[in-house]
């Protein structure tokens, strides 16, 4: 079966149409289906049908997706009940370690992200990839800073992601390769964001499983719980008989 | 003695101009010298078969040990020649032949 890929973070701003539409054809034309562009607030209306529109036109299926900055656990606890059901995806970027653990558990959480250039503050070790598999967070991994970063500083953030890989490896935490680009020319083809993943780690099928099934597999799971006929994982409302 | 075998990449350079073909090398190979070292690029066998300058194709050859490196280091390259620039794999083969029917 042919594989779709997604890109599920691209940091362009929704308001600007020009370049929102450049970027958006560019990953048409590289193949990708599905695409994010992640709103750090409640957007409008017209942002959404924006950026439903653009990527309608050029025949690719936009995610919605949120990112959290959180200041604490109480902060991110009313973030996630205000913005949950509005989003197809809920990111989390983790800058201390209290908050790290809290949205692993968080079955709420889909993505986990991590400050790249910052090492010292990537909280994923063992506890977090325990809590992070039975919460069903993945970890999501940008590429950008490999493009961004030189000499000492680039050695560093590899041997970082080594590490987390090889942790979410042994513990089942699915991985998401993202591009995190906010210009159009850092942004790649699917197989090359998989040839990338090779350098931290990850074989060319899991490279290509962090482009492809492991993104779609999330926001499949999520649309279907936000439809209105779900009930449960596996239940759903078929048919409605009135008079019974 | 056990043969050699070799990977024929097509790349597409995106880039404003057109780069020379040393100018084009020297960054394909100054990407694989910085992820893998000299050690590293040396195992590749890379060498430069073919450079349409009209449509800024390239098709370089490599050995299939070292193919999901070099992958990854092409795909690393952000400047050529100083100028900003991006290049993509277009298409992997055994052979100049097959390679060359996917155009």
């Amino acid at each position: 079966m042919k594989r779709l890929f997604a890109d599920l973070h691209l940091k362009i701003n929704p308001k600007d149409t020009q370049t929102l539409q450049n970027t958006i054809q560019r990953a048409t034309n590289f193949g990708y289906r599905y695409i994010a562009v992640p709103f750090s607030f409640e957007p409008t209306t017209s942002e959404i049908e924006n950026l439903t529109t653009v990527c309608k036109t050029s025949g690719i299926e936009p995610v919605l997706r949120a990112d959290l900055y959180p200041r604490n656990e109480n902060d991110l606890m009313n973030s996630l009940r205000r913005l949950r059901r509005k989003f197809d995806i809920i990111c989390v970027l983790c800058d201390n370690k209290e908050l790290s653990r809290q949205a692993a558990k968080d079955r709420r959480v889909d993505l986990l992200n991590f400050p790249n250039l910052d090492y010292r503050n990537r909280f994923f070790d063992r506890s977090e990839a325990e809590l992070a598999r039975s919460g069903n967070a993945a970890l999501e991994i940008d590429v950008k800073p490999l493009f961004t970063l030189e000499g000492p500083a680039r050695i560093r953030f590899l041997a970082c992601l080594r590490r987390e890989i090889t942790i979410a490896k042994t513990f089942g935490v699915p991985l998401i390769v993202s591009s995190g680009v906010n210009e159009e020319r850092f942004m790649r083809m699917p197989r090359d964001m998989a040839s990338l993943s090779y350098i931290f780690g990850l074989d060319i099928v899991e490279g290509l499983n962090a482009v492809s099934s492991n993104p779609l597999a999330i926001v499949l799971r999520n649309r279907e719980k936000l439809c209105s006929n779900f009930v449960a994982p596996g239940v759903r409302i078929v048919k409605e008989v009135c008079g019974l | 003695m056990k043969r050699v075998k070799r990977r024929y990449l097509a790349l597409q350079v995106e880039m404003e101009g057109v780069p020379s073909e040393k100018e084009l090398m020297d960054a394909i190979w100054g990407s694989v010298t910085r992820l893998y070292g000299e050690v590293g690029a040396s195992l590749t066998s890379m060498a430069l078969i073919n450079f349409d300058v009209s449509c800024k194709i390239v098709v370089v050859r490599t050995s299939l040990e070292t193919l999901d490196f070099v992958r990854a280091s092409l795909a690393c390259i952000i400047r050529v020649a100083g100028m900003p620039a991006s290049v993509h794999v277009l298409a992997v083969s055994g052979t100049i032949k097959a390679l060359l029917k996917h155009f």
